[in-house]
């Protein structure tokens, strides 16, 4: 059994290269929903390896206390898993990511604390970086879930005085590391971890609503980071590369969100969309008419056309409308229309939110086409229903170079015949802007809770039979 | 072929006494596999992504397990405490991440062919 034992952990770094493999096969999987199952179970598998060997890697673990911490943690994540709603994914996935920044820094905290280790200059980097990321994810995501889950202490900080506090609190974060890297100071590494605690709130408080697409993609990037960081520690290169993969997939998601709104990261963190909105005011001359109608004769039109695209918005999600609209969809499929979805990637509060939720209810995949995919077909199609979204179709975005969104790729849903808008009111969208496409003589608005209206849609159509 | 490569770069680099470049080597490959492997990766599943690095990067349960230890024949210690925590929030992300994606994944499906006779078969399933 003893030789057992030495065995495995002589050869571990061997199970932990195994472990590295699946997990990149992991994501490879994700690359289509047909492989993607699979891929998730190369993850567990992964996992299951990883675990299982470092049991035997522990220099006398305390066995009940890891499995009685695994258990709880199963049993709290599994409920979890089973019991969110889809709508909920956003801040759940935020919530995530804080556990893992909150691990980072319980495991630096842990090493610094050991008593039998010594740690030299390269060790005391190691740390000190693994634990500030790590600290900067945990609160920065608690803030980021506190606004997805729209909590009343998630407060959006404004004013001047915002930028000189981030920078203080951001180099004193760094000296006390580096007093902590020079002379192997224990308050010195808890008044790091203490001042990136807040920094990672105050960076994230300013940042508005819209923007959190990027914002929780970028903390799924620092979760990956933070992992490495502790491999790096560890010397443990699964650690290191799943870290690595996480790192880059985050850095990626938010690349792209980025791209669709044709903004830098830098906009993003650190501001700008603010005076935009402002300086967005000045066309406000005349008074602008806009036509309004119902959600019967909205039925009516699209019962009647031969292509349809529905276009997907926060709206959808927050009415929590996603199976009335796959309701619609069936319904004017059974009379022959051609009907499709359009997402925009920045649709909702995550990368992908809108096809998780159709996907829920039961939307086949085929139907459900991204922008490239989708944008040259407006112009053959007879009507687009739009459902709560605003910045993202809106023309300003390729028409007027004085718009703040001027050069965001947008749905170009105004080059089909008609279009209808459910809205709840005349309120601008989160850039705050005023959207030209509500105003053409093609488009009608129908206000109201978008699964009130979507369901009358169907009713009226059902009621024309 | 990306996993020959970074098979061949860690040689033994999971000691912590090998020389600090080869576990930097290994780093930046895998930077460099996770750019191109999520490139590939379609936006419709970019939420389940989110999910599952949720759970791949709770691989630092890794650490945790190694600091939850006896240390000088002591079981409690700050050390063995904070690494106990660790293993738990790891834990919930770990199963939770990845039964959340299997969830969503599940949810994912194709549109059901159009032979008359399977129309008929398929009304039943809802």
């Amino acid at each position: 059994m003893n030789d057992l034992t030495n065995t495995i952990a002589a050869n571990a770094d061997w199970f932990y290269l195994i472990g590295a493999i699946l997990f990149v096969l992991t994501l490879r999987g994700l690359s289509s929903p047909k492989t993607a199952i699979r891929g998730n179970r190369f993850g567990m598998v992964a996992m299951a390896i990883a675990v299982a060997t470092t049991f035997f890697l522990a220099e006398g673990p305390v066995l009940w206390l890891i499995i009685g911490a695994m258990v709880l943690g199963a049993i709290v994540g599994m409920w979890k898993a089973k019991t969110v709603a889809m709508t909920q994914m956003p801040e759940t996935v935020a919530l995530m990511h804080s556990f893992v920044g909150l691990a980072a820094v319980a495991i630096a905290l842990a090493t610094v604390l050991h008593t039998e280790q010594q740690h030299g200059t390269v060790a005391r980097l190691e740390l000190f970086i693994g634990c500030f990321i790590g600290a900067i994810t945990f609160s920065a995501s608690v803030f980021a879930f506190g606004k997805l889950a729209a909590k009343s202490w998630a407060k959006t900080l404004v004013g001047g005085w915002v930028k000189p506090v981030q920078a203080i609190l951001f180099i004193a974060m760094i000296g006390f590391g580096i007093v902590y890297f020079m002379t192997d100071s224990l308050p010195a590494f808890y008044a790091m971890a203490v001042l990136a605690v807040v920094f990672g709130w105050m960076w994230i408080a300013p940042i508005g609503g819209g923007d959190m697409p990027v914002v929780v993609s970028l903390l799924n990037s620092f979760s990956g980071w933070a992992a490495a960081g502790i491999g790096f520690t560890l010397g443990n290169s699964m650690l290191i590369i799943a870290g690595s993969l996480v790192g880059s997939s985050g850095a990626i998601l938010s690349y792209i969100m980025c791209k669709a709104m044709n903004r830098s990261l830098l906009n993003v963190l650190f501001g700008g969309m603010g005076t935009a909105a402002v300086a967005a005011g000045g066309d406000d001359g005349a008074p602008k008419n806009y036509k309004a109608g119902s959600a019967e004769d909205a039925g009516f039109l699209m019962a009647n056309a031969s292509n349809v695209v529905i276009v997907p918005g926060y709206g959808m999600a927050q009415g929590r409308a996603q199976n009335a609209v796959k309701e619609l969809y069936e319904l004017l499929k059974e009379e022959g229309v051609n009907v499709r979805f359009a997402i925009h990637p920045v649709a909702g509060r995550m990368p992908g939110h809108m096809n998780v939720l159709l996907a829920e209810a039961d939307v086949p995949y085929d139907d459900i086409l991204e922008m490239d995919e989708i944008n040259s077909d407006f112009a053959s199609t007879d009507v687009v229903l739009v459902i709560g979204a605003n910045d993202v179709v809106n023309p300003s975005a390729k028409d007027d170079p004085t718009s703040p969104i001027f050069g965001m790729p947008i749905l170009e849903v105004s080059k089909a015949q008609t279009v209808m808008v459910i809205k709840r009111s005349m309120s601008t969208g989160y850039a705050g802007l005023d959207n030209s496409l509500f105003y053409m003589d093609k488009t009608m608005m129908i206000f109201g809770d978008a699964k009130k209206m979507v369901e009358e849609m169907v009713r009226s159509i059902n009621g024309a039979h | 072929m990306i996993a020959t490569i970074l098979a061949a770069a860690p040689a033994g680099a999971a000691m912590s006494s090998t020389p600090f470049v080869a576990i930097f080597t290994v780093f930046v490959l895998a930077i460099f596999v996770g750019y191109y492997v999520v490139w590939g990766v379609t936006p419709a599943l970019h939420t389940p992504l989110m999910a599952v690095t949720n759970a791949l990067s709770s691989i630092v349960i890794v650490g945790a397990m190694l600091q939850t230890v006896n240390i000088n024949g002591s079981m409690f210690t700050p050390t063995s405490l904070l690494g106990a925590f660790a293993v738990f929030l790891a834990s919930i992300n770990i199963f939770g991440g990845f039964a959340v994606t299997e969830r969503m994944l599940a949810m994912f499906k194709p549109k059901v062919k159009k032979a008359p006779v399977v129309t008929t078969e398929s009304g039943g399933d809802v």
